[in-house]
């Protein structure tokens, strides 16, 4: 009779924990830089990591026409801007979106984003769903999230 | 291997040698690719520093013409990137106007040019408001695209547009920083994710 009573709630107890997982993708240290004069185009960037592989497909956001996938490579001097289909979210491994590699372009911004403001951005999971996050708009110059920028880094003082 | 009792062996040292020419190319290709990574110094340098440059007739964002000849006198800083650019364009101009700002005084000797490869939708104005956005006062040129075709071709740099499912396009074009020094003659070349501190310590080297 245990036995029935565990093999009965064995399998409900694995289905919930792995449905509890699929909802725990987390987004940090979303961030995107200030941008110049009325450009169309702006960059976020942002941290992934899920505890099961999952893949972001597409974003969206209320301050643009469009969010897309993007990546940016050098070809020897040559930069490449290319779109992405979807980017792939290995478990338990976080993926970085930084500066020189991929970001998620903004295009046909309605307004300049301003350093010091923020910005909600929808993100859609293959597995994980909806996710709808904040960002956090830096100086033009940054170099990172929460005000890591190298533009105001002290000079070495080396030659 | 080159036995006479053999009637292909001809045929087979004709493709060795084939071979032996293509692999010649490559690695000349891959000297002179490296080659052009650094600066230019001695005889071959000379050569390679009248190559990249040149004159070009262009309008600024205040809808003026604009030449080569405008810039002489003064050290020049010349990126060729779009307003559109995302990621690496920004991240030039920005590093290159707080360089020019930790030059203290000699900022005013040294010039930022930023030659869009879009003139389709990089018009005078809105390069107006996109440099304005910068620190440091920077020229910004458009015209006509035969005129920027030339201007680009003058300082070797590739440009393309590379269009997209949804109707859009990107630019992919190259992305070297080029020092042109205060006569028009190519001097050095900075990548266009240099800091602000490694472009301001060779700068300051250059000037003095």
């Amino acid at each position: 009779m245990v036995f029935r009573t565990l093999a009965f709630i064995g399998p409900l107890l694995i289905a919930g924990a792995a449905m509890a997982q699929t909802g725990q993708v987390e987004v940090k240290d979303a961030w995107a830089r200030a941008t110049p004069g009325k450009a169309e185009t702006g960059a976020t960037y942002l941290t992934i990591q899920s505890p099961v592989a999952d893949r972001l497909v597409a974003a969206s956001t209320p301050v643009a026409k469009k969010a897309g996938l993007h990546t940016m490579t050098m070809e020897g001097s040559v930069m490449k801007m290319r779109p992405l289909s979807g980017i792939d979210v290995p478990a338990n491994q976080p993926v970085t979106l930084k500066p020189g590699g991929m970001h998620i372009m903004l295009e046909g911004l309605n307004e300049p984003l301003q350093a010091g403001k923020s910005f909600p951005l929808t993100l859609n999971f293959e597995k994980a769903g909806q996710k709808q996050i904040e960002v956090a708009v830096e100086k033009a110059g940054a170099a990172g999230p929460g005000g890591h920028a190298g533009m105001d880094m002290p000079m070495s003082g080396k030659r | 291997m080159a036995s006479p009792a053999n009637p292909r062996a001809p045929q087979r040292f004709a493709l060795l040698a084939i071979i032996f020419a293509g692999v010649l190319v490559v690695a000349a290709g891959v000297l002179l690719a490296l080659g052009l990574r650094e600066t230019p110094r001695g005889a071959a340098g000379t050569a390679l520093a009248s190559a990249i440059g040149g004159p070009f007739r262009l309008i600024d964002q205040n809808g003026k013409p604009f030449t080569d000849a405008d810039l002489k006198g003064k050290w020049h800083l010349v990126f060729f990137g779009y307003t559109h650019c995302p990621d690496a364009c920004p991240t030039a101009l920005n590093e290159m106007s707080l360089a020019l700002d930790r030059l203290g005084v000699k900022r005013h000797e040294v010039q930022v040019v930023f030659i869009t490869v879009d003139p389709e939708r990089d018009t005078p104005e809105t390069l107006k408001s996109y440099v304005q956005s910068f620190d440091a006062p920077i020229v910004a040129l458009t015209g006509s695209p035969q005129d920027v075709a030339q201007a680009a071709k003058g300082y070797r740099v590739f440009y393309a547009k590379h269009p997209r499912a949804d109707g859009d396009y990107d630019m992919d074009h190259s992305a070297v920083i080029y020092v042109m020094n205060p006569e028009g003659r190519f001097t050095a070349t900075f990548t266009p994710d240099s800091s602000a501190d490694a472009i301001v310590q060779r700068l300051q080297k250059l000037i003095s």
